[in-house]
């Protein structure tokens, strides 16, 4: 496997002059779990939104390469999977139309069916997987949006509130994932919750007295 | 060439994302067959002047074009499935798997307005249909080309609703002015050698916003 | 700007202001300050060294939003878009007092103020763009958005404008000098026939115009600034 890393330089926000990130700068490689913590509306989301490369930042940079070569942005997109709040799946159509219409527009290899189906079973909505999306509860689209960020067996896997809206099923796949993308790349979320930061080797905290 | 092939896959999502909910396909015909059943009424038993009758039908083709062509970011971003999008494909496929989807509904929804212009206002005679239906095809080509950037710019809007005419008519203004022009042209009975000119216009007017739109669209939607 | 440059605009420009309207016209001039008639234009010719060069800088106004929109965008620095908004606010005064002095104008030479006569339809539209390009900066609250998309905006807007110079012309016949429906092809001012003491008079406007232009924008620039600082200082605490 092909040596990661993952660096964040300086990054600062602001919206409407205030001041929301400053100073981020951190430095990742294979095999971390990196926790994000910080109070309500210490920007975590924006933290994660900027590192995914969703949102530009106001100064600094994001820099990610994979065996020495740095990847520039749009590039490094097919190895970032992220589940967050803000991203939803398209409601009108079902599970498995969801994770195809991604599967495709990744351009991923043939074996993505299978890989598709473990996902669906491994969060328990396999059964569930040709009804439409709207017609799910908020804790069934969570764990789809894991089968989706997890369908490309992401280098980078970026979970912002990992297990809100989970009941202790859901957790549990979650957790299994957390360890297992510990050991295949770089894991970093976004919590504040204390069962999940044991699961963190480094944990950064966004503070208080930065705005 | 991936490009390509990811934006042929969200045209698709699009299409079947249309076909499944009909938000905008249904409302659009209703809304073309109540205006022009207005414009019916209201000629009654007078005869306009063809000049007259050639403006109503680009007034009817730019209202429609701007009810149903924002939609197709307004509702990524109010469903929240812009940052998925956004994760997924760069934005270049974005920007043109959504402009041709765009230009096949103003496509659709143009020649069903025209048909229905051309049977319904016994007035309205066309005597060259090549020009008729070249500024029909290269008409839409043009409002979809200013209005898929400019619905990215109103999906980040606060007010998105009425906000989508007023940015657009002054940009498509030259594009309605010379398709007025070249229906008039072939409603006079005019060679298609005539009206060249406008098809110039039209065709550069569409390369121009499509290639300043590839440049620009990624501050919007990275935004 | 500078002290004396303040001083020397104003001075110029009153000397502008007495000249366009005070200098007689006369059939025959004979001294430097009588201006010749114009046939077809007679007094009404007056209005070029006030209306031409209000109209130029409406033109110079929105360029500068543009190019300082691009910058931002290049740059994300927020002080580019406090420029670009200030020069599209001027821009949008002077556009609304180049359309006023044209339709005034337009009255008492082509018989109705408003004609849609290819140069006023240009300008009917570029104040549709300054509207559209405000009320799109008054629907976005967020400060960066507003001003990366109001950039897009005038952008898109900006390459639009061409079009209008070749579609125009082809649509409606046109009353300016320089138009197609002009019979004498040109009129005085692409000719450039106006008497030399006029021409001197006409272009000295055109300096002064853009001149106060500049100075109008630095002040709105400050202004601008000053209000956003003021701004920040109240909502931290």
């Amino acid at each position: 496997m092909k040596k990661l890393t993952f660096k964040s330089e300086n990054i600062a926000k602001l919206y409407n002059r205030r001041i929301i990130l400053e100073n981020i700068s951190f430095s990742l490689s294979d095999g971390t779990a990196f926790a994000i913590t910080g109070k309500n509306g210490s920007g975590k989301s924006t933290l994660v939104k900027i590192l995914c490369g969703v949102l530009s930042p106001t100064r600094g940079s994001v820099e990610f390469s994979v065996g020495g070569a740095i990847v520039p942005y749009p590039d490094y997109y097919p190895h970032i999977g992220l589940v967050s709040p803000y991203l939803n799946m398209y409601e009108e159509f079902t599970a498995e139309e969801n994770l195809s219409f991604i599967a495709k527009v990744r351009s991923l290899e043939r074996e993505w069916q299978e890989r598709s189906n473990m996902l669906l079973k491994e969060f328990g909505i396999y059964d569930h997987r040709k009804k439409e999306v709207r017609y799910y509860s908020s804790g069934m689209k969570q764990r789809l949006k894991y089968c989706a960020a997890l369908l490309h067996q992401p280098s980078l896997l970026v979970l912002d509130e990992p297990s809100s809206n989970l009941d202790s099923y859901g957790i549990d796949a979650v957790r299994k994932f957390m360890v297992l993308q510990k050991q295949n790349g770089i894991l970093m979320f976004a919590t504040n919750d204390a069962e999940d930061l044991q699961f963190a080797d480094r944990v950064y905290s966004i503070e208080i007295g930065n705005h | 060439m991936m490009i390509i092939s990811t934006s042929y896959h969200i045209f698709v999502k699009e299409f079947v994302s249309e076909f499944r909910t009909r938000y905008a396909l249904n409302a659009l015909l209703m809304f073309v067959v109540t205006t022009l059943s207005i414009i019916l009424f209201s000629i009654g038993q007078e005869s306009p002047s063809i000049d007259v009758l050639s403006g109503t039908l680009w007034i009817v083709i730019f209202f429609s074009a701007m009810s149903g062509l924002s939609r197709t970011f307004v509702a990524e971003e109010e469903r929240g499935t812009s940052l998925t999008l956004r994760l997924l494909v760069n934005a270049s496929s974005v920007y043109i798997g959504k402009l041709v989807y765009n230009f096949a509904l103003i496509l659709v929804l143009s020649v069903i307005i025209a048909v229905s212009y051309v049977l319904f206002i016994t007035e309205f005679t066309v005597k060259t249909f090549e020009i008729f239906w070249l500024t029909i095809l290269l008409g839409s080509a043009g409002l979809a080309s200013a209005s898929t950037i400019l619905a990215a710019i109103i999906a980040k809007a606060n007010t998105k609703g009425t906000l989508f005419p007023v940015l657009a008519f002054p940009i498509l203004l030259p594009l309605l002015l010379t398709c007025i022009n070249a229906t008039k042209l072939a409603t006079e009975g005019a060679f298609l050698v005539e009206a060249v000119k406008e098809f110039q216009i039209l065709i550069s007017f569409t390369v121009v916003m499509i290639a300043t739109s590839f440049l620009v669209f990624d501050f919007v939607w990275k935004d | 700007m500078k002290t004396w440059l303040k001083i020397a605009v104003s001075v110029w420009l009153t000397g502008i202001i007495i000249a366009g309207i005070a200098f007689p016209m006369v059939k025959v001039p004979q001294t430097w300050y009588e201006f010749p008639f114009i046939p077809g234009l007679e007094e009404k010719a007056r209005n070029i060294i006030f209306h031409v060069p209000i109209s130029w800088a409406t033109v110079v106004a929105f360029a500068m939003s543009m190019i300082y929109g691009i910058i931002y965008l290049r740059k994300k620095d927020i002080d580019y878009d406090l420029r670009s908004v200030s020069s599209a606010s001027l821009g949008l005064l002077l556009c609304i007092l180049a359309t006023v002095t044209g339709a005034i104008w337009a009255k008492f030479n082509w018989g109705s103020f408003w004609n849609w006569d290819p140069r006023q339809t240009s300008i009917f539209i570029l104040l549709l763009i300054y509207g559209a390009y405000f009320v799109l900066r008054s629907a976005i609250d967020e400060e960066e958005r507003r001003a990366t998309l109001s950039s897009v905006y005038s952008i898109i807007a900006g390459v639009t404008v061409p079009f209008f110079i070749f579609v125009m012309p082809r649509i409606m016949s046109g009353l300016h000098p320089g138009s197609l429906g002009d019979e004498q092809g040109k009129g005085p001012v692409l000719e450039f026939k106006m008497a030399p003491n006029m021409l001197m008079v006409f272009f000295a406007s055109l300096i002064g115009f853009t001149v106060l232009y500049f100075w109008m924008y630095s002040l709105k620039v400050r202004q601008m600034r000053i209000e956003r600082h003021v701004q920040q200082i109240t909502e931290t605490h």
